[in-house]
């Protein structure tokens, strides 16, 4: 139980970390809803064109630009969540410090990482979300049941994109510079996530694939959960089969990066 | 004037220098950036295997807008080396260190960090914009030949205008440097979509108030034959020029006042 305590007081200063950056904030939420409003006009065209695109009515399609732009922060699509930081501890050496204290490393950074998420998704995400309600038609629930199954997807999605940014940090132990692998998980993240268009509007096998990555885990899904488009269980096996893939594959890579690799330092 | 695009061209020479010590991670960023950056344009080709026409405007027209704002503001950011991250240097205390050199701090910041990866958005721009310029249906005249260049070159001294002034907010609010992706990323991703697309208040708003729209739309509307959703007099479309000088000399002054308030935070 006192281990509990422990990984909620990491999240617990994840999450305060993040909050004292006020300035920071504001001026993310500012873009965020910049960005929505342009994605809004387009997807509106879009649909315009083809009414039921992707099986999306208008409604729906606003509602997604807006939870896209509201997780976008929260879930990290792009990176720069806590695995930036892990990333450079490992280059310098500093993560040896890590390495001896009596908390296992995975999951000290995904409470620290689950911290974070839950500030940008109050802090950052909340605002962009009610602006586009309030200025846009969206298909929101209005049973109460289906806002708690969209709360434990979007948990789910979280242990998914850490799963994924994990990994990737891991790599450094190896590598040593991370800049390759972040582009490239930035790349992947923003396109196979969803955040250009919605992965149910992909054609043919390429939509099948795109739809089946774990990337689709974090907004697709969710998005789908909330706005009834899918079977709940289904939609939760899947998230959780990559959020446990993703997560015991970094718990293996850590235990052989621990083992072999000769930790940095000066 | 002279002094300083001089010691911008050595300082922006070091850099490339410094960049080409690792050629293996030079190419392969320049790649990334090429991928990166062209993703936008697959989502646009995406969009256009489930409908034909996005608001009335053909795969190369869009095409033809798309490529016109990525190589503006390619060039643009090609330029500006490390403008975006002045807030940092700002917080850092190391912006002190330019403010004593005997070189204008403008040419220093748009020569730091000066990074020739940047050409990949380009690469990619001016390849999109080859394909849609034999693609489209245009009615070429002399003067729609000679406004494609314009309006590119244009383009890219309206997106430097708003680097610089992005610069020299970030003077004032250091945390605060993502408003200005807002306008930078924001509106290079705007322009990629035809006007008429967006809604009346906006397309004025960046006609009129932050004159986005001379980067691409009031030309590109012209070469394409299309009307723009605002009445505009016919000569407007070779206005782009006047726009952009207009425009950077408000940001000159935005950074000379935003250089001439700034406290240096002592450390």
């Amino acid at each position: 139980m006192g281990s509990a305590r422990l990984y909620l007081a990491v999240a617990a200063r994840g999450f305060r970390r993040y909050a004292s950056y006020r300035a920071a904030t504001a001026a993310g939420v500012f873009t965020n809803t910049v960005f929505g409003l342009i994605l809004v006009y387009t997807y509106l065209a879009l649909w315009d064109e083809r009414p039921d695109l992707g099986g999306y009515d208008q409604a729906q399609a606003v509602t997604y630009v807006w939870l896209g732009q509201c997780l976008f922060a929260a879930l990290a699509l792009q990176g720069g969540g806590v695995e930036t930081e892990l990333m450079e501890r490992i280059r310098t050496g500093e993560i040896a410090v890590d390495l001896y204290r009596p908390a296992d490393l995975q999951l000290w950074w995904l409470a620290g990482d689950l911290g974070r998420a839950a500030f940008q998704l109050l802090g950052r995400g909340v605002v962009p979300f009610l602006v586009g309600g309030l200025f846009f038609p969206t298909a929101l629930p209005t049973r109460f049941d289906t806002w708690v199954w969209f709360a434990v997807a979007l948990l789910l999605a979280a242990l998914v994109s850490f799963g994924i940014r994990y990994l990737v940090a891991l790599s450094v132990f190896w590598l040593l510079d991370g800049t390759g692998v972040s582009q490239v998980m930035m790349i992947l993240g923003v396109f196979f996530s969803g955040m250009v268009l919605p992965l149910n509007v992909f054609p043919g096998g390429f939509g099948e694939v795109a739809r089946a990555l774990p990337w689709a885990a974090q907004l697709q899904v969710p998005a789908d959960v909330l706005m009834g488009e899918t079977a709940v269980a289904g939609a939760f096996a899947f998230q959780a089969m990559w959020a446990v893939l993703l997560l015991v594959a970094g718990r293996l890579v850590q235990s052989a990066a621990t083992r072999r690799v000769v930790v940095q330092g000066g | 004037m002279l002094e300083g695009l001089r010691a911008y061209r050595m300082i922006a020479g070091m850099w490339v220098r410094s960049g080409m010590t690792y050629r293996v991670s030079f190419v392969v960023t320049l790649f990334g950036n090429l991928v990166m950056t062209g993703l936008d344009f697959v989502g646009i080709l995406l969009m256009f295997s489930q409908v034909d026409e996005l608001a009335g405007w053909s795969l190369p027209e869009v095409a033809f807008l798309y490529a016109a704002s990525v190589t503006s503001f390619g060039l643009a950011h090609l330029a500006s080396g490390s403008m975006q991250q002045l807030g940092s240097r700002i917080r850092d205390g190391s912006f002190d260190v330019l403010l004593v050199r005997p070189v204008p701090v403008l040419a220093q910041v748009g020569g730091d960090r000066f990074s020739l990866r940047r050409l990949g958005r380009l690469a990619q721009g001016g390849a999109v914009l080859g394909w849609a310029l034999v693609a489209a249906d245009i009615d070429w005249t002399v003067s729609k030949v000679l406004l494609v260049p314009l309006m590119v070159v244009s383009g890219a001294a309206i997106f430097v205008a708003v680097f610089v002034a992005g610069a020299a907010f970030q003077i004032y609010a250091q945390d605060a440097a993502e408003v200005q992706n807002a306008f930078t990323y924001g509106g290079t991703t705007m322009l990629q979509y035809p006007p008429a697309v967006f809604g009346k208040d906006l397309v004025r708003g960046v006609t009129f108030v932050l004159p986005l729209a001379f980067v691409n739309w009031v030309p590109a509307a012209h070469v394409l034959g299309r009307p723009y959703p605002l009445a505009l007099p016919g000569w407007v479309a070779f206005a782009s020029p006047l726009v952009a000088a207009g425009c950077c000399a408000l940001a000159g002054l935005a950074w000379r006042t935003g250089l001439r308030s700034y406290r240096s935070v002592g450390s």
